[in-house]
């Protein structure tokens, strides 16, 4: 309670601050986290992190500036800093034109989500990971803490999440580039799951001594892991899903989109906010609508709009971010088993993880990168050995296209570990995808 | 301000091996018009302070926001039960290796201030902008600056003290034309902001970005009517804004020290590149000269100490195409000879802001000019293509498998430039792509680019760097196209 109600007290005091006319929008993104980084089954680097950043809007006479600013967590300081920031912003309204896309909740929808957790501490953590880890090179990160999201306007609006949780993710590796990855991400530890899922680790590591596969360039039966597919929504959320790429023709799913294009008929994916672990609300005010569809049946059903791309377009929002970027993707089961791929794939190419992706051809939304990890040369439906890296370069037309031939029942829940400025509260909920042609380039 | 933090750190110094402060404040300023109307402005102030603990062969930080007295002596606190937890679970025994003791300054070399006003600013990206609006065909375009200010103080326990400021600023401004189902995007400077140097205002003027918004737009228009790149092995030109990219990828990230080691293993990977590789190993064609530079006047990561407080110079990373050094500062070319390699580095260790620690990165890593002008090379050249401004890359986690596209090409053919092609892309093998360097541009083709997009680290940091590099030729390469 004490982030909250320290949030909630900064809120009001904004309140107090504002001139007949304004409107003010904050929003508070803080963490008080612990890292531990290890290499070679030690530890690299280990810290902590307290970090409170607050966006503020002013807003009057259609028009808006907006400023970030850090925050100590100390009351009385932080009343200064943001009333000489409130000052700035009203200067810099001044000098600005109207703003013809300006448009923020003005309906008060005020929510609370308070998480509950049982982290480990750090001490034990560290005697969990490197017993598990004895004798085996492990590297990776392991993340923990407390993240809060809040959210008040000077309309009466309040919103509140916080979630504490860890997300460990780990390498073990066998030799140079040769490694099976794992992750092990909630709110409430257990050495129990954990033990389970690096004795996994621990067996697929056994399979990687064998001598690798060298591939040639070629097309390939292959089973993508979700984590594979991962990467490949991933880069598609990169400007796939956003209203304004798609009206300004820059998305890579254009042809989709103009109905030029479809994908296979089992593929639908949806921004289902209601089952992820990011805030339900966003920077400007509004909740995030719990479901939008963006596939359905293979084709193009519905968009990520931001407030803003609403004004401009003449739609409806539905509580996007301003990037339009999905948090919450969650792309339809299929009717393959898991257990069964194997006998499914036959004979082909199992790749645990893709690395590096990027557009090839964005209008083909074609789009290249590289196995990593455990990735499997497989033959009569038993893996036969490790493969080295190879290349692909591959029309996700084709790849969730024609050439798809299943996607699994099972899906896994992916939690983002990205950390770049502060911890990630996005993820994603995804099958594994069994295709007939993988095209292999270099 | 600063005063006030170096003498309550002084105060609070606990009794271990190591201790430093690194205070940051970075002040941001992002202006933007698109399709000629001003989008709301960000400012943004961010400031903390990282506390580093050694002790006992521990090595443990804490970074906050919370910058007074009490926050600072939690910080300290909390830094130092790191140190005690890790005490013997560490990679090394940190409190073997000797932390420098730095004394000095850095300020972004810059002209006489003169101030220039948002309305004045935004009054330049709308002229800009209007420029682009050429065709019905044009379907979007943005004109921006991105300016940062930014103050560091590094205290050492045993007396160090370093206090830098830089400014930085970053033009951009990107046109998108849509006709028959295809679109084209072209941009001045890169769509990731290639163009970036450390100054104010004169960064603007030096830039090109007058003008620049009429000129986009006709490339991107002229690319729309191109015909796709076609496939085939041929020689290359890259142009410095592509060059930019290769040296990055190709050359920075699998000469980063803790990659060799592993750090990265988790994350952006490891390298090809081994310990026993430097001083002999042939990277590239004795025409390859990579160097280190952070003295570079205007270039990105310019600056005089890195954040373990090593003082910075110039050193050649590849000599006449043999690997002489790695990218790996202070801790990291320890925890090396610990392993019983000699390899030299350079002072590069560097976080991106005040709550990450320090890891190795690039900075400025440049390819010195050669000998040829640009007209040689491409007289030079039977049947090639010319490429300027990367839009796509992706590259192993050893970095050594590559494939890369630019915005823009231009076909070579008998020794003479003839038409502009579309979506251009080249793949090849960092071990052996750089022996297929065949030609140096001299210094009218440099140009001093940069990203302010380099991501690195765990957890994951984003920092910029710098590239200044000649055109080069490369004979030989394995060019591609689009579909249809």
């Amino acid at each position: 309670m004490q982030m909250q109600n320290y949030f909630y007290a900064i809120a009001d005091y904004i309140d107090t601050q504002i001139h007949n006319g304004e409107t003010t929008l904050a929003y508070l993104s803080a963490e008080e986290s612990d890292f531990v980084r290890f290499n070679k089954n030690a530890v690299r680097q280990a810290g902590s992190v307290k970090q409170l950043m607050l966006t503020l809007s002013l807003i009057n006479n259609h028009r808006r500036a907006e400023s970030r600013i850090s925050l100590s967590g100390e009351r009385e300081n932080d009343e200064a800093w943001v009333k000489s920031t409130l000052e700035a912003l009203r200067r810099d309204l001044g000098d600005l034109p109207e703003d013809p896309y300006l448009l923020f909740n003005q309906t008060p929808q005020s929510s609370e989500h308070i998480g509950e957790s049982k982290l480990p501490s750090n001490a034990d953590m560290l005697d969990q990971v490197m017993s598990r880890g004895r004798d085996k090179d492990l590297v990776g990160l392991f993340a923990s803490g407390v993240i809060y999201k809040g959210f008040a306007n000077s309309l009466g609006q309040r919103n509140w999440h916080r979630a504490d949780n860890f997300n460990f993710e780990w390498c073990l590796y066998h030799t140079a580039d040769k490694a099976v990855k794992n992750s092990y991400a909630g709110t409430h530890w257990s050495d129990a799951d954990f033990a389970r899922r690096m004795a996994a680790s621990s067996a697929q590591l056994e399979i990687l001594k064998r001598p690798p596969k060298i591939l040639q360039p070629g097309q390939y039966r292959a089973y993508l892991a979700p984590a594979a597919v991962n990467e490949i929504v991933g880069l598609l959320s990169w400007g796939g899903f956003s209203v304004k790429s798609q009206r300004n023709k820059q998305s890579p799913l254009i042809k989709l989109e103009d109905g030029a294009m479809a994908l296979h008929s089992s593929v639908s994916l949806d921004e289902c906010s209601r089952d992820g672990i990011a805030p339900g609300f966003q920077a400007d005010g509004f909740l995030k609508a719990p479901d939008v569809s963006l596939i359905a049946g293979g084709r193009h059903t519905g968009s990520l709009i931001s407030p803003r791309s609403a004004r401009e377009f003449g739609i409806d929002n539905n509580g996007a971010n301003a990037a339009e970027a999905p948090e919450a993707l969650d792309m339809a089961a299929g009717t393959m088993q898991r257990d069964a791929m194997l006998k499914s794939l036959e004979t082909g190419l199992l790749i645990g993880n893709l690395h590096y992706l990027n557009y090839s051809d964005r209008m083909a939304c074609r789009m290249t990168g590289m196995t990593r990890f455990a990735t499997f040369w497989v033959e009569n439906g038993e893996i036969h050995a490790p493969l080295n890296v190879m290349r692909f370069d591959d029309s996700v037309y084709r790849l969730l296209g024609d050439n798809l031939l299943g996607l699994t029942e099972e899906r896994d829940l992916i939690v983002d570990s990205g950390s770049y400025g502060e911890r990630s509260t996005a993820s994603a909920r995804l099958p594994g995808a069994l295709v007939k042609n993988f095209a292999l380039t270099l | 301000m600063t005063a006030s933090f170096e003498s309550i750190f002084k105060r609070l110094i606990p009794a271990v091996d190591f201790c430093s402060l690194r205070f940051v404040e970075e002040s941001t300023e992002m202006l933007s018009v698109r399709q000629d109307i001003a989008e709301p402005p960000k400012t943004c102030i961010d400031r903390g302070v990282m506390i580093t603990v050694i002790d006992k062969g521990g090595y443990g930080y804490a970074a906050t926001s919370d910058l007074s007295e009490s926050g600072l002596r939690a910080a300290i606190a909390r830094a130092h039960d790191w140190a005690k937890l890790t005490g013997g679970r560490s990679v090394a025994d940190y409190s073997a290796f000797a932390m420098p003791t730095p004394s000095g300054q850095y300020r972004t070399a810059m002209p006489q201030h003169v101030p220039v006003s948002k309305s004045e600013k935004f009054e330049m990206l709308k002229a800009e902008s209007a420029a682009c609006k050429i065709d019905d065909r044009i379907k979007d375009w943005e004109a921006a600056f991105w300016s940062t200010h930014t103050r560091q103080l590094y205290v050492t326990a045993d007396g160090g003290l370093v206090e830098q400021e830089f400014d930085f600023m970053v033009p951009s401004l990107s046109v998108t034309a849509f006709a028959n189902g295809e679109a084209q995007t072209r941009s001045f400077g890169g769509r990731y902001n290639g163009f970036c140097q450390q100054g104010g205002m004169e960064v603007i003027a030096r830039s090109g970005f007058r003008g620049s918004g009429r000129q986009t737009a006709e490339e991107a228009l002229a690319l729309l009517s191109a015909p796709n790149c076609p496939s085939d092995t041929m020689d290359v030109i890259l142009m410095p804004d592509q060059m930019m990219l290769q040296i990055h990828e190709s050359i920075g990230h699998p000469l980063e020290l803790d990659r060799i080691l592993g750090d990265e293993r988790n994350f952006a990977g490891t390298s090809f590149v081994t310990l026993d590789m430097f001083g002999t190993y042939q990277y590239g064609s004795p025409l390859l000269n990579v160097t280190f530079d952070p003295t570079m006047a205007h270039q990105f990561a310019s600056f005089a100490f890195d954040d373990d407080g090593a003082a910075a110079t110039k050193a050649y990373i590849i000599e006449n195409g043999i690997l002489k050094r790695a990218l790996g500062g202070t801790i990291s070319q320890a925890r090396a000879r610990t392993q019983g390699s000699s390899v030299e580095g350079v002072s590069t260790t560097r976080s991106c802001s005040w709550n990450r620690a320090p890891i190795d990165r690039m900075s400025n890593l440049n390819i010195e000019p050669g000998a040829s002008s640009l007209e040689e090379m491409i007289s030079s050249v039977d049947k090639g293509v010319l490429m300027r401004t990367n839009s796509s890359w992706s590259i192993d986690d050893s970095r050594n498998k590559f494939q890369f596209g630019c915005e823009m090409g231009q076909m070579i053919e008998n020794g003479k430039l003839t038409h502009i092609v579309k979506n251009p892309n080249y793949r090849g093998i960092s071990a052996t792509f750089w022996r297929s360097l065949a030609m140096v541009g001299n210094v009218a083709t440099q140009e001093v680019m940069g990203t302010p997009y380099c991501g690195k680290g765990e957890p994951s940091q984003v920092l910029r760097v710098g590239h200044a590099s000649p055109a080069c030729k490369f004979s030989n390469i394995d060019v591609f196209g689009a579909e249809g």
